[in-house]
Protein backbone atom coordinates (compact mmCIF):
# COMPACT_ATOMS: atom_id res chain seq x y z
CA UNK A 1 0.00 0.00 0.00
CA UNK A 2 1.43 3.83 -0.73
CA UNK A 3 2.08 5.51 2.33
CA UNK A 4 3.35 9.20 2.60
CA UNK A 5 6.67 7.92 3.69
CA UNK A 6 9.69 10.05 2.61
CA UNK A 7 7.45 11.22 -0.37
CA UNK A 8 7.59 15.25 1.16
CA UNK A 9 9.79 17.14 3.32
CA UNK A 10 9.84 20.13 5.76
CA UNK A 11 11.23 22.94 3.70
CA UNK A 12 10.99 25.93 5.64
CA UNK A 13 10.53 27.17 8.99
CA UNK A 14 9.17 30.45 10.53
CA UNK A 15 7.80 32.31 13.45
CA UNK A 16 7.19 35.52 15.59
CA UNK A 17 9.01 36.60 18.56
CA UNK A 18 7.41 34.54 21.51
CA UNK A 19 5.18 36.46 23.38
CA UNK A 20 4.11 36.04 27.20
CA UNK A 21 0.15 36.21 27.25
CA UNK A 22 -1.14 39.45 25.78
CA UNK A 23 2.36 40.96 24.97
CA UNK A 24 1.07 40.41 20.82
CA UNK A 25 -1.15 43.00 21.23
CA UNK A 26 -1.53 45.10 18.42
CA UNK A 27 -0.46 42.86 16.36
CA UNK A 28 -4.00 40.63 15.83
CA UNK A 29 -3.58 36.36 15.67
CA UNK A 30 -3.95 36.78 11.67
CA UNK A 31 -1.94 39.32 11.29
CA UNK A 32 0.64 37.30 13.03
CA UNK A 33 0.18 34.03 11.52
CA UNK A 34 1.01 35.93 7.96
CA UNK A 35 3.85 36.90 9.58
CA UNK A 36 5.31 33.46 9.86
CA UNK A 37 3.74 31.96 7.03
CA UNK A 38 5.82 34.77 5.15
CA UNK A 39 9.36 34.09 7.46
CA UNK A 40 8.81 30.23 6.58
CA UNK A 41 8.43 30.42 2.62
CA UNK A 42 11.47 32.79 2.86
CA UNK A 43 13.31 30.39 4.73
CA UNK A 44 12.62 27.46 2.28
CA UNK A 45 13.56 29.83 -0.45
CA UNK A 46 9.73 29.98 -1.76
CA UNK A 47 7.35 33.16 -1.93
CA UNK A 48 3.68 33.37 -1.69
CA UNK A 49 3.66 32.73 -5.49
CA UNK A 50 4.30 28.88 -4.48
CA UNK A 51 1.98 28.52 -1.77
CA UNK A 52 -1.16 26.67 -2.55
CA UNK A 53 -2.27 25.30 0.68
CA UNK A 54 -3.34 25.16 4.17
CA UNK A 55 -3.31 22.32 6.88
CA UNK A 56 -4.47 23.49 10.18
CA UNK A 57 -5.23 21.41 13.53
CA UNK A 58 -6.78 22.83 16.67
CA UNK A 59 -9.59 25.01 15.30
CA UNK A 60 -7.33 27.23 13.19
CA UNK A 61 -8.37 30.37 11.54
CA UNK A 62 -9.60 31.66 8.33
CA UNK A 63 -8.33 30.94 5.45
CA UNK A 64 -9.97 32.89 3.38
CA UNK A 65 -9.06 36.75 4.51
CA UNK A 66 -5.20 35.41 4.96
CA UNK A 67 -5.31 34.35 1.53
CA UNK A 68 -7.04 37.87 0.56
CA UNK A 69 -4.03 39.57 2.72
CA UNK A 70 -1.52 37.74 1.33
CA UNK A 71 -2.50 37.67 -2.53
CA UNK A 72 -2.33 33.44 -2.72
CA UNK A 73 -2.27 32.57 -6.82
CA UNK A 74 -4.46 29.59 -6.21
CA UNK A 75 -5.76 27.99 -2.91
CA UNK A 76 -5.56 24.25 -4.03
CA UNK A 77 -6.07 22.99 -0.60
CA UNK A 78 -7.26 24.42 2.99
CA UNK A 79 -8.45 21.49 5.57
CA UNK A 80 -8.00 20.91 9.19
CA UNK A 81 -7.18 18.22 11.83
CA UNK A 82 -10.79 18.44 14.32
CA UNK A 83 -9.94 18.69 17.66
CA UNK A 84 -7.02 20.35 19.76
CA UNK A 85 -3.26 20.72 20.50
CA UNK A 86 -3.59 16.94 19.23
CA UNK A 87 -3.48 18.05 16.24
CA UNK A 88 -0.27 19.69 16.03
CA UNK A 89 2.20 17.40 15.06
CA UNK A 90 -0.30 15.58 12.60
CA UNK A 91 -1.13 19.18 10.37
CA UNK A 92 2.17 18.52 8.97
CA UNK A 93 0.79 14.43 7.78
CA UNK A 94 -1.96 16.72 6.46
CA UNK A 95 0.10 18.76 4.52
CA UNK A 96 2.28 15.66 3.64
CA UNK A 97 -1.07 13.79 2.40
CA UNK A 98 -2.70 16.79 0.48
CA UNK A 99 0.99 16.83 -1.70
CA UNK A 100 1.03 12.86 -1.70
CA UNK A 101 -2.61 13.00 -3.30
CA UNK A 102 -1.50 15.68 -5.92
CA UNK A 103 -3.91 18.00 -4.42
CA UNK A 104 -1.71 20.36 -3.70
CA UNK A 105 2.37 21.19 -4.10
CA UNK A 106 3.50 23.44 -1.56
CA UNK A 107 1.43 23.40 2.02
CA UNK A 108 1.98 25.50 5.04
CA UNK A 109 1.12 23.92 8.78
CA UNK A 110 0.14 26.94 10.89
CA UNK A 111 -0.70 27.84 14.11
CA UNK A 112 -1.16 31.38 15.54
CA UNK A 113 -2.56 32.27 18.86
CA UNK A 114 -2.91 35.32 21.23
CA UNK A 115 -4.17 34.79 24.95
CA UNK A 116 -5.22 38.61 25.44
CA UNK A 117 -8.78 38.15 25.85
CA UNK A 118 -8.98 34.67 26.88
CA UNK A 119 -6.40 32.07 28.76
CA UNK A 120 -6.31 27.80 27.57
CA UNK A 121 -6.08 27.91 31.30
CA UNK A 122 -9.98 28.30 31.87
CA UNK A 123 -10.41 26.24 28.50
CA UNK A 124 -13.32 24.81 30.06
CA UNK A 125 -14.47 27.25 33.10
CA UNK A 126 -18.17 28.02 32.34
CA UNK A 127 -17.85 31.83 31.36
CA UNK A 128 -15.11 33.49 30.48
CA UNK A 129 -14.09 37.29 30.20
CA UNK A 130 -15.96 39.12 27.87
CA UNK A 131 -14.80 38.63 24.48
CA UNK A 132 -13.09 35.22 25.22
CA UNK A 133 -13.26 32.87 23.08
CA UNK A 134 -11.57 29.59 24.57
CA UNK A 135 -14.30 29.34 27.72
CA UNK A 136 -16.31 26.01 26.68
CA UNK A 137 -20.08 26.64 26.02
CA UNK A 138 -22.37 24.73 28.09
CA UNK A 139 -22.97 21.04 26.75
CA UNK A 140 -24.69 17.52 28.04
CA UNK A 141 -21.63 16.32 28.40
CA UNK A 142 -19.58 18.78 29.77
CA UNK A 143 -22.49 18.57 33.02
CA UNK A 144 -20.70 15.73 34.03
CA UNK A 145 -17.32 17.07 34.19
CA UNK A 146 -17.58 20.95 35.00
CA UNK A 147 -19.55 21.12 38.56
CA UNK A 148 -16.67 19.50 40.34
CA UNK A 149 -14.70 22.52 39.83
CA UNK A 150 -12.56 20.90 36.73
CA UNK A 151 -12.52 23.60 34.26
CA UNK A 152 -8.75 24.06 33.07
CA UNK A 153 -7.12 21.12 31.27
CA UNK A 154 -4.24 21.27 34.22
CA UNK A 155 -6.54 20.63 36.62
CA UNK A 156 -7.67 17.65 34.39
CA UNK A 157 -4.55 16.07 33.65
CA UNK A 158 -3.80 15.78 37.23
CA UNK A 159 -6.29 13.81 37.61
CA UNK A 160 -4.42 10.86 34.87
CA UNK A 161 -1.21 12.43 36.63
CA UNK A 162 -3.14 11.11 40.18
CA UNK A 163 -4.17 7.63 38.69
CA UNK A 164 -0.03 7.02 37.58
CA UNK A 165 1.56 7.97 40.20
CA UNK A 166 -0.92 5.28 42.13
CA UNK A 167 -1.04 2.59 39.87
CA UNK A 168 2.92 2.65 39.03
CA UNK A 169 4.31 4.26 41.32
CA UNK A 170 5.43 7.50 39.73
CA UNK A 171 6.43 10.06 41.98
CA UNK A 172 6.64 14.17 41.78
CA UNK A 173 10.39 13.61 41.98
CA UNK A 174 9.88 12.47 38.37
CA UNK A 175 7.97 15.46 37.28
CA UNK A 176 10.41 17.42 38.52
CA UNK A 177 12.89 16.31 36.44
CA UNK A 178 11.16 16.91 33.53
CA UNK A 179 10.56 20.76 34.42
CA UNK A 180 14.34 20.91 35.18
CA UNK A 181 15.42 18.68 31.93
CA UNK A 182 13.54 20.86 29.69
CA UNK A 183 14.00 24.81 31.96
CA UNK A 184 18.10 23.32 31.69
CA UNK A 185 17.86 23.09 27.88
CA UNK A 186 15.27 26.62 27.71
CA UNK A 187 18.40 28.70 29.43
CA UNK A 188 20.77 28.71 26.14
CA UNK A 189 18.27 29.02 23.78
CA UNK A 190 17.51 32.61 22.91
CA UNK A 191 14.04 33.78 22.27
CA UNK A 192 12.68 31.13 25.04
CA UNK A 193 10.27 33.09 27.25
CA UNK A 194 11.91 31.44 30.35
CA UNK A 195 15.59 31.71 30.75
CA UNK A 196 16.62 31.48 34.34
CA UNK A 197 17.70 28.07 35.70
CA UNK A 198 15.10 25.94 37.89
CA UNK A 199 16.49 23.99 40.51
CA UNK A 200 14.60 20.91 42.48
CA UNK A 201 13.92 23.46 45.42
CA UNK A 202 12.30 26.11 43.78
CA UNK A 203 9.93 22.94 42.24
CA UNK A 204 9.38 21.96 45.30
CA UNK A 205 8.91 25.61 47.16
CA UNK A 206 6.32 26.49 44.08
CA UNK A 207 2.70 26.93 45.00
CA UNK A 208 0.58 23.78 44.09
CA UNK A 209 -2.24 24.97 41.49
CA UNK A 210 -3.53 21.33 41.23
CA UNK A 211 -2.84 18.45 43.46
CA UNK A 212 -0.49 16.68 42.14
CA UNK A 213 0.69 19.54 40.13
CA UNK A 214 2.54 22.62 40.97
CA UNK A 215 3.48 25.33 38.80
CA UNK A 216 6.15 24.56 36.95
CA UNK A 217 4.46 21.38 35.77
CA UNK A 218 2.26 23.89 34.14
CA UNK A 219 3.41 25.23 30.59
CA UNK A 220 3.82 28.47 30.08
CA UNK A 221 0.66 31.02 28.36
CA UNK A 222 2.10 32.51 25.34
CA UNK A 223 1.62 34.41 22.30
CA UNK A 224 2.81 34.10 18.89
CA UNK A 225 2.41 32.29 15.56
CA UNK A 226 4.73 29.50 13.93
CA UNK A 227 4.68 27.91 10.19
CA UNK A 228 6.66 25.18 8.75
CA UNK A 229 6.44 24.69 5.30
CA UNK A 230 5.96 21.49 3.51
CA UNK A 231 6.39 20.28 -0.24
CA UNK A 232 7.23 17.33 -2.04
CA UNK A 233 10.29 15.21 -1.56
CA UNK A 234 12.05 15.91 -5.50
CA UNK A 235 11.23 19.79 -5.34
CA UNK A 236 12.68 19.91 -1.85
CA UNK A 237 16.30 18.59 -2.73
CA UNK A 238 16.36 22.04 -4.95
CA UNK A 239 15.93 24.57 -1.85
CA UNK A 240 17.75 25.96 0.27
CA UNK A 241 18.33 23.77 3.23
CA UNK A 242 18.37 20.11 3.44
CA UNK A 243 15.03 18.73 3.82
CA UNK A 244 13.38 17.09 6.99
CA UNK A 245 11.63 14.05 5.06
CA UNK A 246 8.06 13.08 6.59
CA UNK A 247 9.07 9.38 7.54
CA UNK A 248 5.95 8.87 8.81
CA UNK A 249 3.08 10.43 10.41
CA UNK A 250 -0.45 9.46 12.05
CA UNK A 251 -3.30 10.84 14.10
CA UNK A 252 -6.30 9.44 16.05
CA UNK A 253 -6.87 6.96 18.79
CA UNK A 254 -8.58 5.06 20.34
CA UNK A 255 -12.74 5.95 20.20
CA UNK A 256 -12.45 5.05 23.74
CA UNK A 257 -10.11 7.29 24.43
CA UNK A 258 -12.43 9.92 23.01
CA UNK A 259 -12.92 13.43 24.52
CA UNK A 260 -9.82 12.20 27.01
CA UNK A 261 -9.56 14.52 30.29
CA UNK A 262 -13.33 15.83 29.68
CA UNK A 263 -15.06 12.67 30.31
CA UNK A 264 -12.54 10.48 32.30
CA UNK A 265 -14.29 7.28 31.10
CA UNK A 266 -11.26 5.50 29.09
CA UNK A 267 -10.96 2.18 29.59
CA UNK A 268 -8.83 1.33 32.57
CA UNK A 269 -5.69 -0.09 30.61
CA UNK A 270 -4.71 3.29 29.11
CA UNK A 271 -6.52 5.99 31.26
CA UNK A 272 -3.11 6.41 32.94
CA UNK A 273 -1.52 7.30 29.28
CA UNK A 274 -1.13 9.67 26.52
CA UNK A 275 -3.61 8.30 24.40
CA UNK A 276 -0.66 7.72 22.18
CA UNK A 277 -0.57 4.34 21.54
CA UNK A 278 -2.04 3.35 18.50
CA UNK A 279 -1.08 6.38 16.53
CA UNK A 280 2.45 5.44 17.98
CA UNK A 281 2.38 2.00 16.59
CA UNK A 282 0.84 2.83 13.47
CA UNK A 283 4.03 5.82 13.27
CA UNK A 284 6.95 3.65 13.78
CA UNK A 285 4.83 1.05 10.87
CA UNK A 286 4.35 3.34 8.60
CA UNK A 287 8.56 4.43 9.07
CA UNK A 288 9.63 1.36 9.33
CA UNK A 289 11.53 1.79 12.16
CA UNK A 290 11.34 1.37 16.40
CA UNK A 291 11.57 3.84 19.60
CA UNK A 292 15.67 2.79 19.18
CA UNK A 293 16.26 4.49 16.00
CA UNK A 294 15.19 7.75 17.47
CA UNK A 295 17.79 10.62 18.20
CA UNK A 296 15.64 13.07 19.38
CA UNK A 297 11.91 13.29 21.01
CA UNK A 298 9.96 16.34 20.76
CA UNK A 299 7.13 15.80 23.14
CA UNK A 300 4.24 17.99 23.35
CA UNK A 301 4.47 19.08 26.72
CA UNK A 302 1.66 20.84 28.23
CA UNK A 303 2.12 19.22 31.34
CA UNK A 304 5.08 17.67 33.10
CA UNK A 305 3.41 14.10 33.45
CA UNK A 306 2.22 13.78 30.12
CA UNK A 307 5.83 13.67 28.84
CA UNK A 308 6.11 10.75 31.44
CA UNK A 309 3.45 9.32 29.62
CA UNK A 310 4.58 9.91 26.31
CA UNK A 311 7.66 8.13 27.14
CA UNK A 312 6.28 4.93 27.72
CA UNK A 313 3.51 5.09 24.45
CA UNK A 314 5.92 5.65 21.90
CA UNK A 315 8.21 2.88 23.43
CA UNK A 316 11.34 4.46 24.93
CA UNK A 317 10.73 2.41 28.22
CA UNK A 318 7.82 0.18 29.16
CA UNK A 319 4.66 1.48 30.16
CA UNK A 320 4.96 2.34 33.70
CA UNK A 321 8.52 2.72 34.06
CA UNK A 322 9.01 6.24 32.78
CA UNK A 323 9.37 7.48 36.37
CA UNK A 324 12.37 5.34 36.68
CA UNK A 325 13.92 6.07 32.97
CA UNK A 326 13.80 10.45 33.51
CA UNK A 327 15.32 9.71 37.02
CA UNK A 328 18.26 8.00 35.00
CA UNK A 329 19.10 10.91 33.50
CA UNK A 330 17.86 9.44 30.06
CA UNK A 331 15.59 12.85 28.12
CA UNK A 332 18.38 14.81 28.84
CA UNK A 333 20.39 16.91 26.74
CA UNK A 334 23.61 16.04 26.52
CA UNK A 335 24.11 12.38 26.96
CA UNK A 336 20.75 10.96 27.33
CA UNK A 337 19.71 7.71 25.87
CA UNK A 338 16.62 10.18 24.12
CA UNK A 339 17.03 13.91 24.42
CA UNK A 340 13.73 15.10 25.36
CA UNK A 341 12.58 18.80 24.24
CA UNK A 342 16.10 20.45 23.48
CA UNK A 343 14.31 23.72 23.14
CA UNK A 344 12.78 24.11 25.88
CA UNK A 345 9.14 22.92 25.11
CA UNK A 346 6.23 24.41 25.82
CA UNK A 347 6.65 24.31 29.80
CA UNK A 348 10.23 27.04 29.28
CA UNK A 349 10.77 28.20 25.42
CA UNK A 350 6.88 28.60 24.54
CA UNK A 351 3.79 27.66 23.97
CA UNK A 352 2.27 27.50 20.78
CA UNK A 353 0.58 24.34 21.00
CA UNK A 354 3.15 22.61 19.69
CA UNK A 355 4.35 23.81 16.53
CA UNK A 356 7.49 24.90 18.34
CA UNK A 357 8.23 21.17 18.26
CA UNK A 358 8.20 20.65 14.66
CA UNK A 359 10.65 23.65 14.33
CA UNK A 360 13.21 22.09 16.74
CA UNK A 361 12.78 18.96 14.95
CA UNK A 362 13.84 20.53 12.08
CA UNK A 363 16.56 22.53 13.19
CA UNK A 364 17.99 19.63 14.79
CA UNK A 365 17.99 17.51 11.12
CA UNK A 366 19.50 20.54 9.91
CA UNK A 367 22.14 20.57 12.58
CA UNK A 368 21.69 23.97 13.63
CA UNK A 369 19.53 23.16 16.66
CA UNK A 370 21.06 25.35 19.63
CA UNK A 371 20.99 21.99 21.95
CA UNK A 372 22.04 20.00 18.70
CA UNK A 373 21.86 16.32 19.57
CA UNK A 374 25.20 15.19 17.74
CA UNK A 375 24.41 13.64 14.36
CA UNK A 376 20.66 13.40 14.40
CA UNK A 377 19.55 11.79 11.85
CA UNK A 378 15.62 10.94 13.24
CA UNK A 379 12.96 13.32 15.25
CA UNK A 380 10.13 12.58 16.63
CA UNK A 381 7.35 14.92 17.52
CA UNK A 382 4.29 14.42 18.83
CA UNK A 383 1.24 16.33 19.13
CA UNK A 384 -0.91 16.79 22.63
CA UNK A 385 -1.90 14.48 24.36
CA UNK A 386 -5.76 15.22 24.44
CA UNK A 387 -8.99 14.70 23.18
CA UNK A 388 -8.78 12.72 19.46
CA UNK A 389 -6.95 13.50 17.49
CA UNK A 390 -3.42 12.79 19.17
CA UNK A 391 -0.66 12.98 16.35
CA UNK A 392 2.59 12.56 15.34
CA UNK A 393 5.35 13.18 12.99
CA UNK A 394 8.43 11.05 12.24
CA UNK A 395 11.24 13.24 10.19
CA UNK A 396 14.77 12.14 9.02
CA UNK A 397 17.17 13.90 7.26
CA UNK B 1 -21.93 21.86 52.67
CA UNK B 2 -17.92 22.87 52.31
CA UNK B 3 -15.92 21.91 48.80
CA UNK B 4 -18.49 23.21 46.32
CA UNK B 5 -18.82 25.62 43.42
CA UNK B 6 -21.10 28.57 44.02
CA UNK B 7 -24.58 27.73 42.35
CA UNK B 8 -23.96 30.67 39.95
CA UNK B 9 -21.16 28.92 38.43
CA UNK B 10 -23.40 25.90 37.83
CA UNK B 11 -25.49 25.92 35.08
CA UNK B 12 -26.79 22.29 33.63
CA UNK B 13 -27.93 22.20 30.06
CA UNK B 14 -29.60 18.55 29.97
CA UNK B 15 -30.47 17.31 26.49
CA UNK B 16 -33.13 14.44 25.75
CA UNK B 17 -30.28 11.58 26.72
CA UNK B 18 -29.17 13.15 29.59
CA UNK B 19 -32.04 14.46 31.29
CA UNK B 20 -33.52 11.31 32.96
CA UNK B 21 -30.04 11.25 35.20
CA UNK B 22 -30.93 14.86 36.09
CA UNK B 23 -34.56 14.67 37.05
CA UNK B 24 -33.67 11.79 39.49
CA UNK B 25 -30.44 13.68 40.95
CA UNK B 26 -33.01 16.29 41.87
CA UNK B 27 -34.68 13.38 43.89
CA UNK B 28 -31.64 12.24 44.82
CA UNK B 29 -31.39 9.21 43.63
CA UNK B 30 -28.92 7.75 41.28
CA UNK B 31 -29.34 6.64 38.16
CA UNK B 32 -27.20 4.99 35.18
CA UNK B 33 -28.64 4.03 31.49
CA UNK B 34 -28.25 0.47 30.64
CA UNK B 35 -28.11 -0.74 27.30
CA UNK B 36 -31.41 -2.80 26.84
CA UNK B 37 -30.39 -5.14 24.01
CA UNK B 38 -26.48 -6.08 25.56
CA UNK B 39 -26.89 -4.80 29.37
CA UNK B 40 -24.17 -2.34 29.05
CA UNK B 41 -24.00 0.62 31.14
CA UNK B 42 -22.63 4.02 30.12
CA UNK B 43 -21.82 7.30 31.62
CA UNK B 44 -22.66 10.18 30.54
CA UNK B 45 -25.79 9.04 28.95
CA UNK B 46 -25.30 9.05 25.00
CA UNK B 47 -27.53 8.18 22.10
CA UNK B 48 -25.55 5.19 20.91
CA UNK B 49 -24.26 1.95 23.18
CA UNK B 50 -20.66 2.00 22.53
CA UNK B 51 -20.59 -1.85 22.72
CA UNK B 52 -23.66 -2.75 20.09
CA UNK B 53 -24.72 0.63 18.86
CA UNK B 54 -28.76 0.06 19.94
CA UNK B 55 -30.19 3.20 21.46
CA UNK B 56 -32.54 1.40 23.46
CA UNK B 57 -31.49 2.31 27.18
CA UNK B 58 -32.88 1.48 30.88
CA UNK B 59 -32.49 3.12 33.74
CA UNK B 60 -30.84 1.62 36.60
CA UNK B 61 -30.95 2.81 40.28
CA UNK B 62 -27.02 2.55 41.96
CA UNK B 63 -27.06 3.06 45.23
CA UNK B 64 -23.96 5.41 44.73
CA UNK B 65 -21.28 3.13 46.87
CA UNK B 66 -18.27 3.70 44.88
CA UNK B 67 -14.18 3.90 45.27
CA UNK B 68 -12.13 6.99 44.56
CA UNK B 69 -10.48 6.11 41.02
CA UNK B 70 -8.47 8.99 40.82
CA UNK B 71 -8.51 13.06 41.82
CA UNK B 72 -6.96 16.54 42.37
CA UNK B 73 -6.77 19.01 44.99
CA UNK B 74 -7.44 22.37 42.95
CA UNK B 75 -6.04 25.05 44.98
CA UNK B 76 -5.79 27.63 42.07
CA UNK B 77 -8.37 30.31 41.35
CA UNK B 78 -9.01 29.68 37.69
CA UNK B 79 -11.81 31.82 37.94
CA UNK B 80 -12.22 34.67 40.79
CA UNK B 81 -15.81 33.10 41.29
CA UNK B 82 -14.48 29.74 42.59
CA UNK B 83 -11.73 31.34 44.91
CA UNK B 84 -13.49 31.52 48.21
CA UNK B 85 -14.80 27.56 47.62
CA UNK B 86 -11.03 26.45 47.40
CA UNK B 87 -9.60 24.17 48.19
CA UNK B 88 -12.09 21.65 45.94
CA UNK B 89 -11.22 17.94 45.78
CA UNK B 90 -12.59 16.79 42.31
CA UNK B 91 -12.86 13.15 42.42
CA UNK B 92 -13.44 10.51 39.52
CA UNK B 93 -15.43 7.86 41.13
CA UNK B 94 -15.92 3.96 39.78
CA UNK B 95 -19.45 2.64 40.70
CA UNK B 96 -19.27 -0.91 41.11
CA UNK B 97 -21.56 -3.09 39.35
CA UNK B 98 -21.78 -0.93 36.40
CA UNK B 99 -18.78 -2.63 33.85
CA UNK B 100 -16.50 0.75 35.03
CA UNK B 101 -18.87 3.17 34.79
CA UNK B 102 -17.36 6.56 36.65
CA UNK B 103 -18.98 9.68 37.94
CA UNK B 104 -17.04 12.90 38.55
CA UNK B 105 -17.56 15.69 41.66
CA UNK B 106 -16.46 16.98 44.55
CA UNK B 107 -15.40 15.19 47.28
CA UNK B 108 -17.39 17.48 50.15
CA UNK B 109 -16.79 17.81 54.00
CA UNK B 110 -13.29 16.72 54.00
CA UNK B 111 -9.51 17.17 54.80
CA UNK B 112 -8.31 17.05 51.05
CA UNK B 113 -5.34 15.13 52.84
CA UNK B 114 -8.08 12.30 54.09
CA UNK B 115 -8.67 11.72 50.40
CA UNK B 116 -6.65 8.72 48.54
CA UNK B 117 -7.54 6.52 45.30
CA UNK B 118 -9.03 3.71 46.32
CA UNK B 119 -10.89 5.34 49.22
CA UNK B 120 -14.64 4.09 49.46
CA UNK B 121 -17.10 7.03 49.09
CA UNK B 122 -20.51 7.34 49.18
CA UNK B 123 -23.06 9.49 47.11
CA UNK B 124 -24.62 12.98 48.31
CA UNK B 125 -26.73 15.50 46.60
CA UNK B 126 -25.50 19.08 46.31
CA UNK B 127 -29.22 21.09 46.03
CA UNK B 128 -27.64 23.83 44.02
CA UNK B 129 -30.99 25.48 42.88
CA UNK B 130 -34.89 24.40 43.07
CA UNK B 131 -34.61 22.12 40.17
CA UNK B 132 -30.43 21.47 39.61
CA UNK B 133 -29.07 18.61 41.90
CA UNK B 134 -25.40 17.70 40.97
CA UNK B 135 -24.17 14.85 43.08
CA UNK B 136 -21.38 14.72 45.44
CA UNK B 137 -19.05 11.81 47.31
CA UNK B 138 -18.63 11.62 50.89
CA UNK B 139 -15.78 9.63 52.38
CA UNK B 140 -16.80 6.10 53.96
CA UNK B 141 -15.19 4.52 56.96
CA UNK B 142 -15.38 1.05 55.80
Amino acid sequence: MATLKDATAIVGVGATPYYRRGESLPQTPLEMAGKAVLAALADAGLTVDDLDGFALYSMGFDTALLAQWLGVPDVRFTAMLTGGGGGAAGSVGLAAAAIVSGMAEVVVSVMTLQQAASRFGASYAPRGAKGAVYAAPPSPEGDFVQPSGLMAPGQMFAVLARRHMHRYGTTREHFCEVALSTRANATRRPGALMREPLTREQYFAARMISDPLCLYDFCLECDGAVAVVTTSAARARDLRHPPAYVMASAHGGHGRWGQAITWFGMPDEYFASSGHRPVAQRLYRMAGIGPGDVDVALLYDHFSPMVLMQLEDYGFCPVGESGPFVADGNIRWPGGSIPVNTHGGNLSEAYIIGMTHVVEAVEQLRGTAVNQVAGARVALVTGGPASIPVSALLLHN
Amino acid sequence: MRGVLPPEVINLSPNVWTEPFWRAAAEHRLVVPRCTACGTYRLPPSPFCFACRSQAVEWVEHPGTGTIYSFTVIRHAVIPQVRDALPLVAAVVELPGTGGCRLVGNVVDTDPEAVAVGAPVTTDWYDVREGTTVPVFRLRVP
